[in-house]
């Protein structure tokens, strides 16, 4: 489906929702950045949710961001997510319930190990585990290698982009408006990095044929 | 041609005041209200400051307002309760230009020591409050704030939320109006019967106030942002603020009376609205203040037996609300909450950074078993396991009284308070002050990192420079504390675990105040993030100890594998997470983390 199509079909229906998750300190908010200005360039009604303070130190980040032609609540319902789009392994089994029933997860291989694993005694969760969890929730994962491709670039920070670019991908969108958004929001000294990582997402999707909208 | 812009609930906050014409502004950073002074501060035309705390913010902004000049003072719920005192004296006298107090209540303590409702405030003090329920609102009740503060002559509440102050909506902009009033004031007037707060004027100014709250409550009927959307017969729904989004997500069919100004409440158009729908409901956020107003009227409705009282509303708790009215019907498909897969997953709370100096400080306290009253900021954290290392958390500034307090019982614990920088500018000063000055034992350590960390790296008096930008005095701490008279002082690398360990032992011992600055810059600061380099574990040498692991920090992390020998797992070193900082370096005892490790970031 072309873009146009998308944004056709998404204004048929009930708009789009992102729910973005990760750590604090990941990229979280300037990837749901990114998305909500998509949506402004694709003329739509958007609003983004996110919480800053405390929450960022280290903690578990989530952001919700919705396109659609009037769209009301900052806040998607549990269950109602089109996309849960995890920046790190463990919060996107967190949040799989975020999902609706036909909703994507597209989620990073990336592990980072909570303070609770390391001396609380809490255990993160095995590959099993993780099966198991999403067996349950009926989703079938994107698991992207995010911060190894973004590494291969020199900037394991852009992982970030990466993962916006498969997601990117499955909107049926390439890159724009992406890209554009993308160089306003990012600085201009790292951009170029940026969208080489954007771009490896992208490519990674169509290599992987995952399915796009 | 009209520019519509993505703006957060605080960038549209301060784009409302910059419209209005506000000249000067004042505010302590505190989430979720802190950006709002961060994005109006580089507007044209605007004094904007960080004042040391919410009561001098809000006198900075009276006096303003006094001087003829359109002001603004900002802070979140429990910075209201700092400034109250100012506020009860600045609905007495009024001003002579608007003043409008922008509020940011937090519902659901994403980042607070309490959920507190500051429209009791109005009801108390005698002021309207203002309540948007999007950025686009967020930004036109600003400029209406300023009208009926000069229409009314009171200062206007605009309350915010977490919800509305960091989500993001399209904001078509407009421009800034230009008031004649602003080239006629040249000083300033002589009103002692309006602006001298002794008891004689004093008790002619009541009379006044309360006339004044009459003839709101009368204007409200007239008010377009009291909005009435009529749709079924069958239920109305009073609400406010975010609340409103929620109704309409989750009950679109449903008559909305949408509260722009929820106190005083339009009588009238309550009454009229609510004899036309056969049951009323009230959805709001935290306490029945509409509620009650509105039964105070004689009128029935249900608001606190459906909807929760406690926490921040969600559209699921909307919709839970009104399938318990009976109003809508559950939906069919079972709703994963995520309940069970949570008791599963291992939690992930918030963390002392990699590279905190704070930790440093934490470390010495856990090894020594010092029982250490805390303050407010990210050094609150310092409570969590495995550090530790904090027993109590008030609100600002309470850290010290309170361990002055502990060595006034003479339990024979030894009194520590732990606080930060701008914690020690905003109210820990006259602690330490009655400390010397009561002669009691408080060791006080000031956790100086040169920024308000907690809320996104704010100057304070301590930092060297302003919001505007500009370099000013750099109070030094030390100094101050010499000046009130405490002879101990000492100043530490936090980073150093050894030096701060010893500073601790020797302030401890002494019979009188003593204050250790540990002062390093915040590991997120810029000058701190340029020169990152990321330990590594040599897993030969580790021995599994696990003595490193006390740190809590979130780069250090044990391996999968456990070695047989210890019957425990070697540790390792998350390099995108490490800032290098070295603690863990000087707690391994056989020498296993290496400064020189080579690792792509």
């Amino acid at each position: 489906m072309s873009r146009r199509e998308t944004v056709q079909a998404l204004r048929a229906s009930h708009g789009l929702c992102f729910c973005l998750v990760g750590v604090g300190g990941q990229g979280v908010l300037l990837a749901a950045d990114i998305v909500a200005h998509v949506g402004v360039r694709l003329g739509l009604d958007v609003k983004k949710a996110e919480v800053h303070g405390m929450s960022q130190r280290g903690g578990s980040v989530v952001s919700h961001v919705r396109w659609g032609d009037k769209v009301h609540s900052p806040l998607i319902e549990q269950g109602r997510a089109d996309y849960v789009v995890a920046f790190e392994r463990l919060e996107g089994l967190r949040h799989v319930g975020m999902l609706a029933p036909d909703g994507r997860l597209i989620i990073s291989d990336h592990r980072i190990v909570p303070v609770t694993v390391t001396c609380g005694g809490s255990v993160y969760p095995t590959e099993d585990t993780e099966r198991r969890l999403l067996g349950a929730a009926s989703v079938a994962p994107t698991f992207v290698p995010s911060v190894s491709a973004a590494q291969v670039l020199g900037m394991a920070r852009a992982h970030n982009m990466v993962i916006l670019g498969t997601l990117a991908a499955s909107l049926g969108d390439g890159t724009w408006p992406w890209e554009a958004v993308i160089a306003q929001r990012v600085p201009s000294n790292s951009l170029d990095t940026n969208l080489a990582a954007f771009r490896a997402g992208l490519a990674f999707c169509s290599q992987r044929g995952v399915d796009v909208a | 041609m009209s520019v519509i812009e993505l703006l957060s609930g605080n960038q549209a906050l301060a784009r409302g005041a910059w419209e209005a014409g506000v000249q000067v502004a004042a505010a302590y950073p505190g989430t979720p209200s802190t950006e709002v002074l961060e994005s109006l501060a580089p507007m044209d035309g605007v004094y904007a400051e960080w004042s040391p705390n919410e009561k001098v913010a809000l006198d900075v902004a009276v006096g303003a307002a006094y001087a003829g000049r359109r002001a603004l003072a900002v802070m979140k719920h429990v910075g209201l309760n700092v400034a109250a005192d100012s506020l009860f004296y600045a609905c007495m006298t009024g001003m002579q230009a608007g003043l409008v107090i922008i509020v940011a209540d937090d519902p659901g303590l994403h980042s607070s020591q309490g959920e507190q409702d500051s429209r009791r405030y109005c009801k108390f003090a005698r002021l309207p409050c203002l309540e948007p329920s999007d950025s686009q609102e967020a930004k036109s009740l600003v400029g209406l704030a300023y009208e009926l503060s000069e229409r009314f002559d009171t200062p206007v509440m605009v309350r915010s939320s977490t919800r509305i102050s960091h989500s993001y909506g399209l904001v078509e902009l407009g421009a800034r109006v230009v008031r004649q009033d602003d080239e006629d004031q040249t000083r300033l007037v002589r009103n002692p019967g309006k602006y001298v707060m002794v008891p004689g004027v004093a008790r002619r100014r009541h009379p006044i106030m309360e006339e004044r709250m009459e003839a709101i409550a009368a204007f409200a009927d007239s008010l377009d942002e009291n909005r009435v959307e009529r749709r079924g017969n069958a239920v109305g729904v009073v609400t406010h603020g975010i609340a409103y989004q929620y109704v309409r997500e989750v009950m679109p069919d449903a008559s909305i009376l949408r509260l722009g100004m929820s106190y005083p409440i339009p009588a009238e158009t309550v009454a009229r609205f609510a004899a036309g729908v056969d049951r009323l409901l009230v959805v709001e956020e935290l306490d029945p203040v509409i509620e009650e107003e509105i039964r105070l009227l004689g009128v029935a409705c249900e608001g606190k037996r459906l909807f929760p009282i406690v926490g921040e509303l969600s559209p699921e708790t909307v919709r839970a609300g009104f399938v318990r009215a009976g109003v809508l019907t559950e939906t069919v498909e079972s709703v994963d909450d995520g309940t069970e897969r949570a008791a599963e997953l291992p939690a992930r709370p918030p963390a002392l950074c990699p590279g905190c100096p704070h930790r440093g400080v934490y470390a010495a306290i856990h090894k020594l078993g010092l029982a250490v009253n805390g303050d407010i900021g990210c050094y609150a954290l310092g409570f969590m396991p495995p550090l530790s290392a904090v027993q109590t958390i008030g609100c600002m500034g309470a850290g010290i009284g309170q361990a002055h307090g502990v060595a006034a019982a003479e339990i024979g614990e030894r009194s520590v308070a732990v606080i930060g920088d701008s914690t020690f500018f905003h109210s820990g000063m006259p602690a330490l002050l009655n400390a010397v000055y009561n002669q009691q034992a408080v060791t006080v350590i000031v956790l100086d990192n040169r920024t308000t960390a907690m809320t996104g790296h704010q100057d304070n008096p301590g930092s060297g420079s302003t919001l505007l930008g500009e370099t000013t005095t750099q109070v030094d701490i030390s100094a101050v504390a010499g000046a009130f008279g405490v002879r101990h002082v000492e100043t530490v690398d936090p980073y150093d675990l050894d030096a701060v360990e010893a500073a601790l032992r020797h302030a401890v011992e002494r019979d009188e105040s003593s204050v250790i600055v540990a002062r390093r810059a915040c590991a997120l600061a810029p000058e701190a993030r340029a020169d990152r380099s990321p330990l590594a574990v040599d897993s030969s040498k580790c021995i599994a100890c696990g003595r490193c692991l006390v740190l809590g920090c979130p780069a250090l992390c044990t391996d999968a594998e456990v070695v047989s020998e210890h019957g425990k797992a070697t540790t390792r070193i998350d390099a995108l997470l490490c800032a290098g900082c070295g603690m863990c370096a000087q707690i391994c005892p056989v020498g296993a983390i290496d400064l020189a490790a080579e690792v792509v970031r």
